[in-house]
C-alpha cells in the first residue's frame, strides 16, 4: 500500500476540520475527493502533502510515517515523493517555464530532460519553454504545475481542482494524461474536486463531509 | 463624509503598528538629520552676524599698518588733532592652556555711533568701573560660562556679544595684552566737511569690510557641505517614507475600492488622505524637531572645533533653541511627506473602482521603463561629469555631485538587474538559479531602498577617500615642512638676540619664523622672510616653479607664494606680486599650503629685514642632532630659562595639527556614519514591506521541498548579494565623488587642491559594514520567514480550510 492515512485529525482552534479520517491508497489508484467548501478537502491534502501536521492520527507513505517528522524531514518528502498541483498554479513566477517543469526534479536530482521534454509535448508546452509564467494563460499555467508536479515521477501527486481554471476539452486532456501517467508509473493520484463526471473517471471516489469521509458511488 | 473615510483610513494603522511606526520613524529621521543641520547652521550664521556687526565690522573702514603692526599712538594723535573722527580699537587674544579669550579694546568716548557696542548705560552699570582699574569685561553669559584665562578684571554679561571674545576698556586691553599702540583705528562713516580726504592726511592703509576676511564667506562652502550632506539624508529618509506609504496604499487597495464602491467621492478620499498624512507627518516632524535639537545639540561642540580649526571662526559649543527653525522644519516635513505620498495619492486617483483588490508589488518597473529611466541617467552623468570639469564656482560643483548622486541612483535597477543576468547564466543547480531569478524579480520593489544605499555608500566613498587623501597628504606635508627638530619662542626681541647667541654654537641651524601681515594681491596674508638653508631647499615641495627658484629666491629676485593666493588671484610662477606698497617681485613658485585660509608669501630673510625694518624675529626652527634634540629642549627651559610651552619640539607640533585636523573632520565622519545608518534602516523598511507580499512566491518553493529556515538563509543571502552589487556600484560612484570633492569642490571652497589617493583597507570595512547593515536588515524579515506557521503558507493555496 503506497497511502495509509489512520484517524487523522486537525482542529484550527476551535473548529475541528477533520475528524478521524481513515483511507488507503494503492500504487497506481486514483482517488477523487469532493466535498462542499469547508469540508477539509484542502486541509486533508495538506496533511497528506505533509504541508502541514495532524493533531493525531497518522499518515503512512511507501512504509514512512510522515507526520513525526521535523520541518526539514517534511521538505524531503515532498521534494522526492510527492508531487503537488494546486488550484491557483503557484509556479515559480521568476523562472521560465523549462525552469519551473524542471525546479523541484532537480531539487530531487532526478532531472530527466528526455521527461521534461515529453512532458511538455504532450501538455502542448514545447513552444512556450522560454516564457515566463505572467506570459502565460490560467490554462497554460496550469499545464506547466502539472507537468512541474510530474517531472520528478513522485510515487504520489497531490492535485487539488487541477482542472478547475481550464475549459472542459482541456481538462479532459490533462485528466487523461495524469491517469496515464499514474498508471504507467506506478504512481498513485489524489485529486480533490468538485466536478462529479471527472470524479467518476478516477477509480475511486470518497466524500468529505464535516471532516469525515463517506464513499461516493462504487469504491 | 471625509471623517469617515479618515476613521476608516486610520483603522489601518491600528491593524499595522509596526507600518505606522516605520512610517513615523522614517519621517522623523529625515526631519531630524535635516533640522539637526539646520539647526547648526543657524546658530553658525547668527555667531558670524554677531561678529560681524561687533563694532561696526560690517559697515565700517578702518585704517591698519601696511605691515600689520600695531597703529603708533602718534599716527591717532595726529589725525585728531587734524579733526578727523577716529576710534582706537586694541585687540587681541589672551590665552592661557586651553583657554582663550578674543579681547577687543574700545575708547567709549570716540567710538562711532554705528559701532554697535553693547550698552554701557542703565542704572546698575558701573561706569567708573568700566574706565578705571582693574577694568571691567562685558561677555555673554556662555563665554563668561566656558574656560577662561586667570587674573581677569571683573566680568559683566551681556547678549548679542561674539562668544569666546569679549569688550573691554581701551586701557584695560592694553594692560592685559601688553600692548600699547592700537591695532587699528575704525573711520566713523561722517567726517567733518572741510577736511581734506583721509588718504592725504596719513600713510596708513584704509581697508573697507568687504576686503577682510569675514567668517561667514569664508565658511560658506563648510555650510553648504553641511546642507548637502542634510538635503541627503533627507532623501535617504523621504525613501522610507515613500516605501511606507506606498506599502500602506497596496495593502488597503481593497479597503479604497469598497469605499469608492459605496458611494465615497474620489475627492474626499483624497482629501481624507491629505489630512491623514498630514496629521502623521506633523506627529513625525515634531519628533524629528526634538531628534534633530539632540543631534545637533551633540554635534554643535565638534562643530565649533571644526570651524575654529578651519577658519579661525568663533561659535558657542551649545545650541539655542529658534522657533522659526523649528516651523521651517516642520514645512519641511510636511513637504517630504507630501512628495513621497504624492505617487500613492495619484494611483487613488486613477484606480478604477473594479481594480483588482489583490496587492501588487507597487512598482513593476518594466524593462522599458528601466531603459528610459537608464536613458536619463546617463544624461545626468554626462552633466555632472560637462559640470565637474568646465564648472568654475562651488555651486557649479555640487550641481555636479548631485548629478551624480541622482544618474548613479537612476542606473542602479537595470545594472543590477544585468549583473544579476549575467550571474544567473553561471548559477549552478535549482536553488542559486532561483535565487538569483527570484532577487531580480524583487529589484523593483526594493530600488527605492537600494538606491538610499547606494547614495549613503558612495557618500561614504567619497567622502572617506577625500579626508584619507588629505590626511595621508597633510601628514607627508607636516613631514617635509616640519623638518626642524625644535621650535622656540622668545618673549621679546632682546630675549631673541641673547637665545641666538645661545643657540648658535649648540645647533647645526638657527632658522628665523619671522613675517609681516599684509595685503596681497587685495586679500589679508602674511610675507614670511625665510634664510636659505637646506632645510627648505632640500624638502620644501613646489607644485610649479620656475627653473632656480631657490637660487633666485636667495638673491632677493623673487618670491615664492601659497597655492590659495595662486589660485584665487589666478597667478603663476613668472607672473608679478605686490607684497607691500612700492615692493613687486617676481613669482619663482608656488608651494602647498594645507590648512591655512590665508594667502602667504615668502622671501629671503635679507630682503624681509629690508622691507619691514621693524620686525625682528622672536620664533626659531632650530636644526640639532636628533640625539641632541632632548638634552638641548632641556638646557633651554633649564639653563636658559625659557618657560615649558616656548620650546616645542616636532613631534607636539605634529600632534597638534593632526589633532586639529581628526576634529576638522569629525563632524563630516559623524554624519556620514548616521546617513548609513539611515540607508540601512530603508533596506530594512523595503524588506519588511516586500515581506508580506512574497509569501505567493516563497510558499510553493517550501511546497516543492525547501524548509523555511533554508528559505530564511535565502532571504538573508539575497540581501548580502545586493549590498554586495550596490557597494560594488558604489565604488566608482564614491571615488568619482571623492575626485569631484578634491578637484573641484576643494578648490573653489578652500583654494588647495589634493593628490587623490584610494585606500582599499577602508573600501574593505566599509564592504563589511554594508553587508552588516543589510544582514541586520534583513535578520528580521528573515526570522520572521523562518518561524512562519505552516498554515500561513498554506493561506497561499488554501482557500477553504
Amino acid at each position: 500500500m503506497l497511502l495509509q492515512i489512520d484517524g487523522l485529525t486537525k482542529a484550527y482552534g476551535p473548529v475541528a476540520v477533520l475528524r478521524g479520517v481513515s483511507l488507503t491508497l494503492a500504487h497506481g489508484q486514483s482517488l477523487a475527493l469532493t466535498g462542499e467548501s469547508g469540508s477539509g478537502k484542502s486541509t486533508l491534502m495538506h496533511l497528506v502533502g505533509a504541508l502541514d501536521a495532524p493533531d493525531d492520527g497518522s499518515i503512512m507513505l511507501d512504509g514512512v510515517e510522515i507526520t513525526g517528522g521535523d520541518d526539514a524531514a517534511r521538505a524531503a518528502l515532498r521534494r522526492d515523493k510527492i508531487g503537488l498541483v494546486f488550484q491557483q498554479f503557484n509556479l515559480i513566477p521568476s523562472l521560465s517555464v523549462a525552469q519551473n517543469i524542471a525546479f523541484q526534479a532537480r531539487l530531487a536530482h532526478r532531472h530527466d530532460p528526455a521527461r521534461d521534454a515529453m512532458l511538455a509535448q504532450r501538455l502542448g508546452l514545447s513552444d512556450l519553454m522560454s516564457r515566463y509564467p505572467e506570459e502565460l494563460s490560467g490554462g497554460q499555467q496550469q499545464r506547466v504545475a502539472i507537468a512541474r508536479a510530474l517531472a520528478h515521477a513522485p510515487a504520489l501527486i497531490l492535485a487539488d481542482e487541477p482542472t478547475g481554471n481550464l475549459d472542459e476539452a482541456t481538462g479532459d486532456a490533462v485528466l487523461d494524461l495524469l491517469l496515464e501517467l499514474v498508471t504507467s508509473t506506478g504512481a498513485a493520484l489524489m485529486m480533490v474536486t468538485h466536478s462529479t463526471r471527472l470524479a467518476a473517471r478516477l477509480d475511486r471516489r470518497l466524500h468529505l463531509s464535516r471532516g469525515q469521509l463517506a464513499p461516493l458511488g462504487s469504491g | 463624509m471625509v471623517y469617515t473615510a479618515l476613521s476608516t483610513l486610520f483603522s489601518h494603522w491600528r491593524r499595522h503598528p509596526g507600518q505606522l511606526a516605520m512610517l513615523v520613524l522614517g519621517l522623523a529621521l529625515a526631519t531630524a538629520l535635516w533640522s539637526g543641520v539646520q539647526a547648526i547652521n543657524t546658530e553658525a550664521r547668527a555667531a558670524y552676524a554677531d561678529a560681524a556687526a561687533t563694532l561696526g565690522q560690517d559697515r565700517l573702514d578702518r585704517l591698519v599698518r601696511a605691515d600689520g603692526r600695531p597703529v603708533p599712538l602718534a599716527d591717532y594723535i595726529a589725525l585728531r588733532r587734524a579733526g578727523y573722527l577716529v576710534s582706537p580699537v586694541i585687540s587681541g587674544e589672551l590665552r592661557a592652556g586651553d583657554a582663550r579669550l578674543r579681547l577687543l579694546g574700545i575708547d567709549p568716548l570716540t567710538a562711532p555711533p554705528e559701532a554697535n557696542t553693547p550698552t554701557l548705560q542703565g542704572e546698575d552699570f558701573n561706569l567708573a568701573a568700566f574706565f578705571t582699574a582693574p577694568g571691567l569685561l562685558l561677555m555673554t553669559g556662555a563665554t563668561a560660562a566656558g574656560p577662561l584665562p586667570p587674573d581677569l578684571p571683573p566680568i559683566r554679561t551681556t547678549e548679542s556679544f561674539p562668544p569666546g571674545a569679549a569688550l573691554t576698556d581701551i586701557g584695560t586691553a592694553a594692560r592685559l595684552l601688553g600692548q600699547s599702540d592700537p591695532s587699528y583705528l575704525l573711520i566713523w562713516l561722517d567726517q567733518p566737511a572741510h577736511l581734506p580726504p583721509l588718504s592725504t592726511a596719513t600713510n596708513l592703509q584704509r581697508v573697507a569690510p568687504e576686503q577682510r576676511a569675514d567668517p561667514a564667506q569664508l565658511t560658506e562652502s563648510f555650510h553648504l557641505n553641511l546642507t548637502a550632506f542634510g538635503l541627503l539624508a533627507f532623501a535617504v529618509g523621504l525613501f522610507i517614507v515613500h516605501a511606507a506609504i506606498g506599502l500602506a496604499f497596496e495593502q488597503r487597495r481593497a479597503t479604497i475600492r469598497t469605499l469608492r464602491a459605496l458611494g465615497l467621492p474620489l475627492r474626499s478620499l483624497l482629501t481624507a488622505f491629505g489630512l491623514e498624512l498630514a496629521v502623521l507627518s506633523l506627529f513625525a516632524g515634531l519628533v524629528g524637531i526634538i531628534l534633530g535639537y539632540a543631534i545637533a545639540a551633540a554635534l554643535m561642540p565638534g562643530v565649533a572645533g571644526t570651524l575654529r580649526g578651519l577658519y579661525g571662526a568663533d561659535l558657542p559649543g551649545t545650541l539655542s533653541f529658534d522657533p522659526i527653525w523649528a516651523l521651517a522644519a516642520l514645512a519641511m516635513t510636511l513637504a517630504g511627506a507630501a512628495l513621497a505620498g504624492a505617487q500613492a495619492m495619484g494611483r487613488t486617483a486613477r484606480m478604477p473602482i473594479l481594480a483588482p483588490a489583490l496587492p501588487q508589488a507597487w512598482h513593476q518597473a518594466s524593462t522599458r521603463q528601466m531603459r528610459r529611466q537608464a536613458g536619463v541617467a546617463l544624461a545626468l552623468l554626462s552633466l555632472s561629469g560637462t559640470l565637474a570639469l568646465w564648472g568654475d564656482s562651488l555651486i557649479l560643483g555640487f550641481g555636479a555631485v548631485a548629478c551624480l548622486f541622482l544618474g548613479a541612483a537612476l542606473l542602479l535597477p537595470i545594472t543590477l538587474s544585468t549583473l544579476l543576468r549575467l550571474a544567473q547564466r553561471g548559477a549552478r543547480g535549482p536553488l542559486g538559479e532561483w535565487l538569483l531569478a527570484d532577487t531580480r524579480q524583487q529589484l523593483p520593489g526594493l530600488s527605492l531602498a537600494l538606491m538610499a544605499l547606494l547614495l549613503a555608500l558612495s557618500a561614504n566613498i567619497g567622502v572617506s577617500t577625500m579626508v584619507g587623501s588629505f590626511r595621508a597628504t597633510f601628514v607627508g606635508w607636516l613631514d617635509q615642512r616640519l623638518v626642524a627638530e625644535l621650535y622656540v619662542t622668545a618673549q621679546t626681541e632682546a630675549e631673541a638676540a641673547r637665545l641666538v647667541a645661545y643657540l648658535t654654537p649648540r645647533t647645526e641651524a638657527v632658522l628665523p619664523v619671522v613675517w609681516a601681515d599684509t595685503t596681497l594681491a587685495g586679500r589679508p596674508g602674511a610675507v614670511y622672510g625665510q634664510a636659505d638653508h637646506p632645510t627648505f631647499r632640500d624638502h620644501w615641495p613646489l607644485l610649479a616653479a620656475l627653473p632656480d627658484a631657490w637660487d633666485s629666491l636667495a638673491t632677493g629676485d623673487g618670491v615664492l607664494i601659497n597655492e590659495q593666493l595662486a589660485r584665487f588671484a589666478g597667478l603663476s610662477p613668472g607672473d608679478s606680486l605686490t607684497i607691500t606698497p612700492g615692493v613687486t617681485l617676481e613669482i619663482l613658485g608656488i608651494y602647498s599650503d594645507y590648512g591655512n585660509p590665508e594667502a602667504q608669501a615668502i622671501i629671503t630673510d635679507d630682503l624681509f629685514a629690508a622691507t619691514f625694518p621693524d620686525i625682528a624675529p622672536t620664533r626659531f626652527a632650530l636644526r640639532v642632532a636628533p640625539t641632541a634634540t632632548a638634552a638641548l629642549a632641556s638646557a633651554l627651559r633649564d639653563d636658559f630659562g625659557l618657560p615649558a610651552d616656548a620650546v616645542i619640539n616636532q613631534t607636539q607640533i605634529k600632534r597638534f595639527s593632526l589633532e586639529i585636523f581628526e576634529q576638522t573632520f569629525l563632524i563630516t565622519g559623524a554624519l556620514n556614519l548616521l546617513t548609513l545608518g539611515v540607508a540601512g534602516f530603508a533596506l530594512l523598511t523595503g524588506l519588511l514591506t516586500l515581506a508580506d507580499m512574497r509569501l505567493p512566491q516563497l510558499a510553493p518553493v517550501w511546497a516543492l521541498g525547501i524548509t523555511r529556515a533554508r528559505l530564511a538563509r535565502f532571504e538573508l543571502i539575497r540581501s548580502l548579494i545586493l549590498a554586495a552589487l550596490t557597494f560594488v556600484l558604489a565604488l566608482p560612484v564614491g571615488l568619482a565623488l571623492a575626485w569631484m570633492l578634491l578637484a573641484v569642490i576643494n578648490v573653489q571652497a578652500f583654494g588647495w587642491r589634493l593628490p587623490m589617493q584610494v585606500f582599499p583597507a577602508d573600501a574593505g570595512r566599509l564592504l563589511a559594514l554594508a553587508l552588516l547593515a543589510a544582514c541586520v536588515a534583513a535578520a528580521l524579515p528573515a526570522l520572521r520567514l523562518a518561524r512562519i506557521s505552516p498554515s500561513r503558507l498554506l493561506k497561499v493555496f488554501a482557500h477553504e480550510a
